[in-house]
């Protein structure tokens, strides 16, 4: 059991966790409030096999939202996750499509057997929506599910999606729904920033877009980093390094073809992605160039090998260099490097 | 009944000074229920909003816990006679660096760092942070597993330490909690003591209304468990509930289930709306600590 060295202090007031209740849009954004709440109470006034189901974090997956609205189509299972992800199985078994939250780490750490045997091999349309992915939260590695994708990218059939931004939740919900088959969705709730309709862009179940056009760098993002992304190319341009950024909010199945015709040009290239840096993003792009002969050098941007510390999100994003500056200092590097 | 020194074979605290209802013992830990309480609402004040229902509701068990009933040693937590108290409810975390600052575990200047950057005091309870932090905490409903692993250890090791797991009536909706509580009384581990905190909160609303989990002293009973259930609030009931329950019949896992009141002890906060994250605004907090020292002094 290692302890923490730290010197105790009454020195000037730090940084502290975020309550569990917060949200990351910054005062200056656009934003919508629970965007995946009532994108689900809209999809189910027109379908009636919309069910949603919570374990005990309803109000803090925004899928209260959704049971207040219709409460008779809403189950509360309690804090059971396992049994959770069973009753959503059970349900799509009688032709209901439930729609489940919990926190991610909940999901995919808890209920994974039952998430794989009962919803996955049964080829089920359950639509699993789980909030804090990656470092969404200074709680510690209990809530923070840093290896989600890790983890369900070997689940056979799992449609597995990260979206950027309130516009990728409410346009992802009902082709969800529509999708007939299992999928993980990585939630961001209570203010969630809106930042894809400033771009030529719409949501499309399995594909990668580019959303941002660059001579020099390109950027393969996913989830809340393709917002950090836009932003370092906004900043770099005043470096005058040109950046592309494609996003990839489907992360399974791949749109290979997109990756391939994307890196296929002469650009220097980076992964970012809210997650570790094994088995998420880069090694999806990694394993699509290797399969297809390219020996392209990748970087990837994303969180260490490691159970991430305790504290503020603006001082672990920066600590792990998944922040928009970090990824500006990273990218300015990398360009610099390559052009000395 | 003990009435003299009720300190176990290993046990260095409790002198021999009163019995279970003597007035000076029970001044003792209701004055550190009282330090308890002040100790959570200085780290609370940090953060500005959290878990300040949970840590005052759960303070007169920690009083009982901490100034009387466990064996430790406060400058050497890792003590092999140690009474292992587990809390699994990480979110409490407040309230057990307040009762291990009231232990002389750690040092009470460190409470004002809770949950800041770099601090020992996380937000969610680990071990690997925190001195006197036996597991790391936060996923619910490990808690249980886990003491039962250490009472087998405990036992293996002819050790006559107890196991102590504090959880929450959150926890009882978990699958695992009931898979150890079925572990516990199979392999008659008697040895191991389940505090269940009954504030009748969860999450999304009150436990009662979120999934019905009464009669739980009597589903422990079933699972070949001695239960009892007291106010939590109720020193004397506390005390003697659990010097009953370690004298009770060998061969059985003892559960006490402790009724409790989210904010106990300060007023407002007794008498506001029934949160999983109680807010209280910047300027609240000197009523918070005028009040609970007049519900001390009362
Ligand atoms: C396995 C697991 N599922 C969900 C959560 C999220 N969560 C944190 S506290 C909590 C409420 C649990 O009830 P309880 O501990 O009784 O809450 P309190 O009395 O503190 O309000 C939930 C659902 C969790 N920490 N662990
Ligand atoms: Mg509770």
């Amino acid at each position: 059991m290692s302890i923490h060295t730290s010197t105790a202090t009454t020195a000037p007031k730090r940084l502290t966790s975020d309550a569990m209740s917060a949200s990351l849009a910054r005062e200056d954004q656009r934003v919508t409030a629970a965007p995946l709440g009532h994108a689900l109470v809209e999809l189910a006034q027109e379908d009636d096999r919309i069910i949603g189901l919570s374990a005990d974090l309803a109000k803090y997956t925004d899928l209260h939202v959704f049971r207040d609205a219709m409460p008779d189509r809403f189950y509360q299972i309690g804090m059971a996750e396992q049994a959770l992800v069973g009753s959503a199985a059970g349900l799509a078994l009688e032709g209901f499509v439930p729609f489940v939250s919990t926190y991610s780490v909940f999901a995919t750490r808890r209920a994974y057997d039952f998430l794989c045997l009962d919803i996955a091999e049964a080829g089920l349309n359950v639509n699993m929506v789980c909030a804090l992915p990656g470092l969404t939260t200074g709680y510690g590695p209990s809530h923070q599910a840093t290896e989600d994708l890790a983890i369900l990218r070997g689940m056979p059939d799992l449609t597995i999606v990260d979206p950027c931004d309130a516009v990728d939740i409410e346009q992802a919900v009902p082709q969800l729904a529509a999708h007939d088959g299992p999928t993980y969705t990585r939630i961001l709730r209570g203010k969630v920033p809106r930042v894809l309709d400033e771009y030529d862009y719409s949501f499309e179940l399995g594909k990668a877009k580019l959303v941002r056009d660059g001579a020099d760098v390109l950027l393969v993002s996913t989830g809340l980093m393709t917002e950090r992304a836009l932003e370092a190319a906004r900043a770099l341009e005043a470096d005058r390094i040109d950046v592309a950024v494609l996003h990839v909010p489907t992360l399974k199945p791949l749109d290979e073809d997109t990756i391939l015709r994307e890196l296929g040009k002469d650009r220097l290239v980076m992964t970012c992605e809210n997650h570790t840096v094994i088995g998420g993003l880069f090694d999806a792009v990694a394993h699509t160039l290797v399969r297809n002969g390219s020996g392209r050098q990748v970087t990837p941007v994303g969180l260490p090998d490691e159970f991430l510390d305790a504290g503020a999100l603006p001082t672990l994003s920066d600590r792990y260099g998944v922040s928009t500056g970090k990824l500006v200092e990273r990218i300015r590097a990398m360009h610099g490097a390559a052009h000395r | 009944m003990k009435t003299e020194d009720s300190t176990r074979a290993t046990g260095e605290r409790i002198p021999a000074e009163t019995t279970v209802t003597g007035q000076k013992r029970l001044e003792r830990i209701r004055e550190a229920a009282f330090n308890i309480r002040s100790n959570a609402l200085i780290q609370a004040e940090v953060q500005g909003q959290g878990y300040i229902g949970q840590a005052l509701d759960i303070a007169d068990v920690l009083a009982v816990l901490y100034a009387d009933q466990l064996a430790l040693r406060p400058d050497d937590p890792e003590w092999e006679g140690r009474d292992r108290c587990l809390l699994s409810i990480g979110h409490y975390a407040l309230a057990l660096y307040a009762a291990l600052a009231e232990a002389k575990v750690l040092p009470a200047e460190e409470l004002d760092t809770y949950a800041s950057d770099d601090s020992r005091l996380p937000m969610s309870a680990m071990a690997s942070y925190t001195p006197g932090v036996e597991i790391s905490g936060g996923s619910l409903g490990h808690g249980l597993t886990i003491a039962n692993g250490i009472a087998m250890g405990l036992k293996r090791r002819d050790n006559p330490a107890f196991v102590y797991n504090i959880l929450s009536d959150g926890e009882l909706n978990e699958g695992s909690t009931w898979e150890a509580a079925a572990v516990a009384g199979h392999h008659q581990l008697d040895n191991l003591i389940a505090i269940v905190d009954f504030n009748d909160q969860q999450a999304d609303g009150k436990s009662s209304g979120v999934l019905g989990m009464e009669p739980v002293d009597q589903k422990f009973e079933t699972f070949g468990w001695i239960a009892r259930r007291v106010d939590g609030h109720d020193l004397p009931a506390l005390l003697t509930a659990l010097e009953e329950l370690r004298a009770e019949e060998a061969g059985k896992p003892r559960c006490l289930v402790v009724d409790t009141k989210l904010g106990k002890g300060v007023e407002f906060l007794e008498n506001r709306e029934k949160l999983h994250f109680m807010r209280v605004a910047p300027d609240e907090w000197a009523k918070a600590h005028q009040q609970l020292k007049e519900s001390y002094e009362a």
